[in-house]
């Protein structure tokens, strides 16, 4: 309990409570998080259970009874009369499970690098920020294309298709590390030349416990909020790359697999079936950033 | 000096300070050495507080640093209780930690922001395995008592602190490992003057207590007077003088020494007149040739200019200066 008040009422919390903006977007961010997460409690319809799939539902506009069956729904359906709700509240689960999963690989694996860069210093340093400059030369997305071509020629097709999600988070955060490297390694630099740091060395605390103990801990602001930031740009990235065909396979769409299935419909009017998915992941990635600005401001003590 | 706790023996650090090494071949550079500490050697008894006083960049916290191990020594030995500490395999050296530490100048910057003050004093028992848990948090409340804090403070976060609360928290963390030998980095210079007396005093009843023997590290000679039975003085890296801290301050033997002496404020307002300190300290790349100091000297001779004056015993210590006689004169 006391942990909580305290909580409540540090400068995070203050500076929260008084932008309106923060408040908005957390709670459009939590309200999609929470539906995704109970998409099968709240889902009216299971679209990877094809028995549940009458095709005579195709093409249903919203809210409007279909010609055949007579059955309404909310947001439509698509060509297979799958109800676009609940294909949302299943998609937007599979792109926050890779979003997520992407930014947390990306994360430790940048932290890592970065420490390791700071604290060795000298060539260590100069090799590692060497290959992250080298990959930052590239568009992100090439990467994760490149990475995804590597991983379909290395993995036998039987378990192709139940691999391309980790092979997804993997492409997307290996494309991203960069970013969190190099924030680390310029905040534990300006860490390690702190004086608590040195007064660690002089009691003769073992190095890996000294990066561990004190300067990651003083390094998690910064990491946070590229952190946020990330989130929203690896679910873009994730809808980005099944928009191109080589995301998640189409029997567990993403919101970027419901817009691309969309876009074949786009000219013929069916606009629904592109139209909410693209919202949904528009107010997604908007939220996260959004929320991912504040925390930034936030943080910087030169803003307050 | 019978039975000396730590010995420094011709005591050398040279930075490499050279643009990065394309730049160098481009440019048709040689590399650029800074000598921070050339050829420095003194002894401290066990129990005594050895000051080493010097202007900004006179390389005093180069000397503290190398003693502690932040720093390698480029030349030179650091014997602590007889035992060669720039010879010493790595895990004896980790033993031999445990019996000196280090304050720092900064007490907003040395204690670790997101710790709290009972982890950041038990740290050093934690990391020498000297106590643990229940015995550790006993030993912290204690530790906090001895520097005069509160033993609830132990909960709390060093930005509950003021700048004398935190400057007694880390004497509390240098005190947990139970050391015989704490060098001191400007204790004191970061905090007010009403505070810093409190802060010395403490450190003197700790020195009688435990008997710990200290190397003080300060600019401000009305500190080095209050806490120092022995005063070595820096110049561009080089010992000038080493005397008893009351023979320094009564006859000042070397040239630099009165002139840092003499520009003291007079608090006594004895009438003396305050002579300001002349002239900076030269660029430590290029160091004026023979006696450093000669540029700025009133003393100054063609000799001066030929060679590095070798030390000469004086009647409590040593001076690295041709004219000693003409000081001495000076000094009655």
């Amino acid at each position: 309990m006391n942990r909580i008040a305290r909580a409540w009422d540090s400068d995070l919390a203050y500076s929260f409570r008084h932008s309106p903006v923060a408040v908005v977007a957390a709670f459009v961010a939590l309200l999609i998080i929470l539906a995704a997460a109970l998409a099968p409690l709240i889902a009216p319809h299971d679209p990877f259970n094809p028995a549940s799939l009458n095709l005579m539902d195709g093409f249903t506009p919203p809210m409007e009874p279909n010609a055949f069956t007579g059955n309404t729904y909310w947001l439509g359906t698509d060509n297979q009369g799958r109800d676009i709700f609940s294909a949302i509240l299943y998609g937007a689960r599979i792109s926050l499970f890779v979003g997520f999963s992407a930014v947390l690989f990306a994360m430790v694996l940048g932290i890592a690098v970065g420490l390791l860069a700071a604290w060795r210093g000298g060539w260590v340093d100069s090799l590692l920020m060497r290959i992250a400059d080298v990959q930052l030369s590239f568009p992100s997305i090439l990467i994760a294309l490149l990475i995804f071509g590597v991983a379909r020629g290395v993995i036998p097709p039987a378990y192709r298709e139940e691999m391309a999600i980790w092979v997804l988070i993997v492409a997307i955060g290996l494309s991203d590390w960069v970013q969190f490297a190099r924030v680390v390694r310029g905040a534990a630099m300006v860490e390690k030349a702190r004086e608590y740091v040195q007064a660690a060395r002089v009691i003769g605390v073992h190095p890996v416990r000294i990066v561990l103990t004190h300067i990651l801990p003083n390094v998690m602001g910064p990491v946070l909020v590229i952190a946020t930031i990330g989130l929203a740009l690896a679910i873009i990235a994730e809808a980005t790359l099944s928009f191109l065909g080589v995301g998640v396979p189409p029997t567990q769409p993403s919101l970027g697999t419901l817009i691309r299935i969309g876009q074949g419909f786009l000219f013929s009017g069916e606009w629904w079936i592109i139209l909410f998915p693209s919202i949904a992941l528009l107010a997604l990635a908007l939220s996260v950033n959004l929320l991912g600005d504040w925390l930034r401001d936030a943080l910087n003590p030169r803003l307050k | 000096m019978a039975d000396p706790l730590l010995q420094i023996e011709g005591l050398w650090r040279r930075f490499d300070v050279s643009k990065p090494w394309l730049n160098r071949v481009i440019e048709r550079e040689k590399p650029q050495l800074l000598t921070a500490v050339a050829d420095v050697s003194f002894d401290i008894a066990r129990g005594e507080t050895f000051a080493l006083v010097g202007e900004s960049g006179s390389g005093k916290s180069t000397i503290a640093r190398m003693i502690v191990g932040l720093l390698g020594a480029s030349e030179g030995r650091i014997r602590f209780d007889g035992k060669d500490m720039t010879e010493m395999a790595p895990s004896d050296l980790r033993a031999l930690r445990r019996r000196f530490q280090m304050i720092f100048q900064d007490p907003f910057a040395s204690l670790n922001p997101r710790w709290r003050v009972g982890d950041i004093i038990a740290e050093p028992m934690r990391t020498f395995g000297l106590a643990t848990g229940a015995e550790a948090a006993t030993e912290v409340a204690r530790l906090l008592e001895t520097v005069g804090l509160s033993a609830r403070d132990a909960e709390k976060f060093p930005h509950e602190f003021s700048g004398g609360q935190r400057q007694r928290i880390a004497i509390a963390r240098a005190l947990s490992s139970k050391p015989e030998f704490i060098v001191c980095d400007e204790p004191t210079s970061a905090l007010d003057v009403s505070v810093q007396a409190q802060i010395l005093n403490l450190m003197r009843d700790l020195q009688d207590e435990f008997g710990l023997t200290y190397l003080f590290i300060s600019h401000d000679l009305s500190v080095v007077r209050h806490m120092a039975s022995r005063i070595g003085v820096l110049y561009l890296g080089r010992l000038v003088e080493v005397a008893d801290a009351k023979a320094l301050f009564r006859a000042p033997c070397h040239p630099y020494t009165r002139m840092l002496l003499d520009a003291v404020p007079d608090l006594a307002l004895s009438g003396r007149r305050r002579k300001p300190v002349s002239g900076e300290i030269p660029n430590p790349i290029s160091p004026p040739a023979g006696c450093a100091f000669h540029p700025r000297c009133p003393a100054m001779t063609e000799a001066c200019k030929q060679a590095i004056p070798a030390p000469r015993p004086t009647a409590t210590g040593m001076a690295a200066c041709i004219r000693l006689d003409m000081a001495e004169t000076a000094a009655r």
